[in-house]
């Protein structure tokens, strides 16, 4: 059996397949092993099965499995005004409530034309950029939890988030349902004292990246694993709909925040990390540069922070006329786009979350297939996925 | 803020090359039937003039047969209020850019007339993304995608029989209710035994 | 990369850095952020917000609800975790007052939508979380009664919105009783004009006129306790005042949502209609109603 048919044409395995094909000898029969991994495994970050077909320890075949968390927010929406869908958007990707907010805020706010204040902009950028902090550093604690190193990486990871999330509290309230932006602004203006807690932990974050470098970016045992497992060819890349940091590990260069430019984004200058080779190693070491990127763009909005409204002026009732918008913004994972359809009633006609986890997700088995299934379990690692989002 | 796209773009190339396409009044969506559906992909994908390369977006949307009113201007020149009978039909709608070219954004439409029996034509051959996308779509709306390589359930389980996504899904009365304070639920749990108590409803 | 394992090492003193640190006092407060839940810490902050609580004026729990049922927070809740039903006299008319005030913070998820829809800031968010309890079904379904919080209390948690809102409630009031008083002399010099043959030609009267009389029971209950002298002031002024509110409230809820305008203008008209026959009780059984509302509630 050879594993040609499965790969992707063009897409040629950069890896050595090793141990590849069925052992054939007299008298002896092998057979490939199913594995089912998950839904509770330790390594799949949540509710999500890995169907895997193994020769020996090599993936021949993975078939990702998931729908457990699935509530059908989208219909759920869709009884609902828009502004009820907004609580419900915090728990797609419940480390990113900020920006899930930020992106339906956006798409409705281009449906009735709405102007948001410019202090409101600013205070947007500063939450989804601490938010791509909270995600990607939940990334990489989680990555070397998969790696193997239980605990003490992770746990450092969850004490910076902490502080984190303190932040988000004092603002909105609650730490990772924020429910904190509407359309047309925000729900509430930053609480006294705020900017000068935030400015230290932005200062301190740093220290604490630098920490976080010397302790994994070196170590043998990491760049073993990781480095050349679970290439991602850039065509494969923007063929399959890959986004974020995902895709610019690939060395695609392709950022909705220089592209779109949505907000006021288009007033920080901050460079776009990209990877050249696309593996694992690659995806972990750009969300790092990425943070220390959104430390850049965090320092000078909080430097710049006009003040002013924090409200545009929204109608009292979000009642937009008939007709669509799709939204979309850089999500810490990607391309997390709303579409929404309205027939110009107060609810929305269809409301679709576009999940960057999911269409993440599509190039799972080809970034598997040939690596050992301990390998499979780091590459899902770094593809970073939320389950929440990739049900909904 | 007006949120600035990249580059819009121009859509009569396509039109010219294209001439059953249709674009729709207010969302300049094009229209395209199921069959055409891959030729047009592939012309826009392939064209230097489009290069859109970036399938970002698939999904549903289902629309019952309903009856809509327009104002239009008769022979005598007088607006007169017109009931138009809008036949059930089912649209996926694909959502395009271009990552090289940094355009974007060109919204396709298949749209399928048959909404009792639903097929589409699926992309997967062309573009990746499409895969789990429409097999979203497939799930939910039950539409049926010609060509997809995998057409599995995404979401629900395997067993699951509806499409929960069309407008005029009704949900099972076969799960377990929780007494909550609603009236509404609370009669439902009543029809199921042993629930029902709890509410503070005299 | 030098020697192989040099990173290994060089992990493994930070990871000693970080143990060391944590008996310092600087490094244990930039290393160990734990707080040590029940004894020390207040994990309060200004916006913190975890289910809603009902707020009443003044000393009276029931009496002073500012809460008028009119079902806004009811409809507009995303996990639909409200249920209001409307309190109604013995003669089914409604008062302006929920009988049953039921959510179920099981399903609630602090969302704090009805916060923002309230058109009354009768319902606000509570920072209390330890709301440990036996029962899942019975303990967890919060009433009328448990959810009443006097304004005193949200002074305490969230002293800068109760501020505001405070505030927002005094411009209401003198907005509307500036319009009261124009509408006082007015209804004064109806009413004298009225009399007593009015009475039994207010049965039949059609909506326009009965909806001044209306006013009456709706009134009493909300307007009276947040205007805290309303009380002081005698049946007879209180009914012209109460003219006011009826007026006011539907307006205010109009604001809110489309829908809402709707329902609770279509439910005034029906308060209207149903209030037809209690104009000629007059003030006396409003006084009954109370007592009855009063023992009904405890």
């Amino acid at each position: 059996m050879t594993m040609e048919s499965s790969v992707v044409a063009g897409s040629e395995p950069t890896v050595e397949p090793r141990g590849f094909e069925l052992i054939e000898r007299e008298g002896l029969e092998t057979n490939l092993l199913e594995v089912s991994m998950g839904p509770h495994h330790p390594s799949t970050h949540g509710v999500f099965r890995m169907d895997v077909k193994l020769d020996g320890e090599t993936v021949t075949e993975l078939r990702p499995v998931f729908g457990y968390l699935h509530r059908n927010h989208e219909k759920l929406a869709e009884d609902m005004g828009y502004l009820g869908s907004m609580p419900f958007t915090d728990r797609l990707d419940y480390f990113c409530s900020m920006t899930n907010n930020w992106a339906y805020a956006l798409a409705g706010e281009k449906m009735i034309d709405l102007e948001v204040p410019e202090r409101a902009e600013y205070v947007r950028v500063i939450m989804a950029e601490l938010t791509r902090l909270v995600n990607h550093i939940m990334l990489v604690g989680f990555f070397v939890n998969d790696l193997g190193a239980l605990g003490t990486p992770l746990l450092y990871a969850l004490r910076e988030r902490e502080k984190i999330l303190d932040l988000f509290e004092w603002a909105s309230g609650a730490r990772m349902m924020c429910n904190y932006m509407r359309f047309g602004g925000l729900r509430n203006d930053l609480p006294e004292g705020w900017l000068t807690k935030c400015r230290e932990v932005v200062d301190a974050f740093p220290y604490f990246l630098d920490e976080y470098e010397k302790l994994l970016v070196e170590n043998e045992i990491i760049l073993v694993r990781t480095q050349n497992v679970g290439v991602l060819k850039p065509e494969l890349a923007i063929n399959a709909g890959i986004t974020g940091p995902m895709l610019r590990a690939s060395g695609v260069n392709y950022d909705l925040r220089k592209v779109d430019a949505y907000g006021v984004y288009d007033r920080f200058p901050f460079r776009v990390p990209m990877g050249e080779v696309g593996d694992c190693y690659d995806r972990f070491m750009v969300r790092i540069l990425e943070m220390r990127e959104s430390i850049k763009i965090l320092r000078q909005a909080m430097d710049e922070l006009p003040e002013g409204p924090i409200m545009g002026e929204a109608p009292r009732v979000f009642k937009p006329p008939a007709g669509e918008i799709y939204g979309r913004i850089e999500g810490p994972k990607g391309e997390l786009g709303f579409y929404l359809v309205s027939d110009g009633t107060a609810k929305p006609y269809r409301y679709r979350v576009r999940p960057p986890s999911l269409v993440n997700l599509t190039v799972l088995e080809d970034l598997c297939l040939g690596h050992k299934v301990a390998d499979a379990v780091v590459i899902l690692g770094s593809v970073d996925i939320v389950l929440g989002e990739v049900d909904r | 803020m007006p949120v600035s796209d990249e580059t819009p773009v121009d859509l009569a190339p396509v039109l010219e090359s294209f001439p059953s396409l249709e674009v729709e009044k207010g969302t300049g969506a094009l229209i395209t039937q199921p069959a055409l559906v891959l030729e047009v992909v592939q012309f826009l994908r392939d064209d230097p003039r489009y290069r859109l390369d970036y399938l970002s977006n698939v999904t549903g949307i289902d629309y019952l047969a309903t009856v809509r009113k327009e104002k239009r201007v008769n022979e005598e020149g007088k607006t007169e209020i017109v009931k138009i009978d809008e036949p059930p039909r089912m649209d996926v709608v694909y959502h395009f850019y271009s990552m090289s070219e940094k355009r974007g954004l060109v919204t396709l439409k298949q749209r399928i007339t048959d909404r009792d029996r639903p097929v589409a034509t699926s992309l997967m051959p062309l573009f990746r993304s499409a895969e789990f996308q429409e097999r979203e779509v497939y799930d939910l709306f039950g539409i049926d995608f010609q060509g997809h390589l995998d057409l599995r359930r995404l979401l629900m389980w395997e067993e699951f029989e509806d499409f929960p996504m069309r407008r005029d899904y009704v949900e099972p009365d076969d799960y377990e209710y929780e007494p909550t304070p609603h009236g509404e639920v609370l009669e439902k749990a009543k029809t199921h035994a042993g629930l029902g108590e709890g509410g503070s409803e005299e | 990369m030098d020697l192989l394992g040099s990173g290994i090492f060089k992990g493994m003193a930070v990871t000693l850095k970080n143990f060391a640190m944590t008996y310092f006092d600087r490094g244990r407060k930039e290393r160990l952020p734990t707080v040590q839940y029940p004894e020390a810490g207040d994990t309060v902050t200004l916006f913190t917000r975890n289910f809603p609580f009902l707020i009443y004026d003044g000393e009276e729990e029931v009496d002073g609800m500012r809460c008028v049922a009119c079902q806004i927070c009811e409809r507009e809740c995303p996990p639909a975790c409200i249920y209001i039903v409307k309190e109604k006299d013995e003669n089914g008319k409604f008062v302006k007052r929920p009988k049953v005030f039921d959510i179920d913070v099981s399903v609630c998820m602090g969302c704090q939508i009805c916060v923002e829809v309230c058109p009354f800031d009768a319902i606000v968010m509570d920072s209390e979380f330890e709301y440990s309890k036996e029962d899942r079904f019975g303990d967890l379904l919060f009433n009328r009664d448990e959810l009443l919080k006097s304004n005193d209390y949200y002074h305490k948690i969230h002293p800068e919105e109760a501020q505001a809102r405070d505030a927002n409630l005094a411009a209401k009031k003198a907005a509307d009783e500036a319009k009261k008083k124009a509408r006082e002399e007015k209804a004064a010099a109806a009413a004298a004009a009225k009399a007593a043959a009015e009475k039994e030609a207010s049965e039949k009267k059609d909506s326009p006129e009965a909806s001044e009389p209306v006013a009456e029971e709706p009134k009493a209950e909300p307007a009276a306790p947040s205007e805290n002298h309303a009380k002081a002031e005698s049946e007879a002024k209180e009914k012209p005042a109460a003219e006011e509110t009826p007026v006011e409230e539907p307006a205010a809820a109009t604001d809110e949502t489309e829908d809402a305008k709707e329902e609770s203008s279509g439910g005034s008209e029906g308060k209207e209609t149903s209030e037809e026959p209690e104009e000629t009780a007059g003030s006396g059984e409003d006084d009954e109603k109370k007592a009855e509302e009063g023992e009904g509630v405890s």
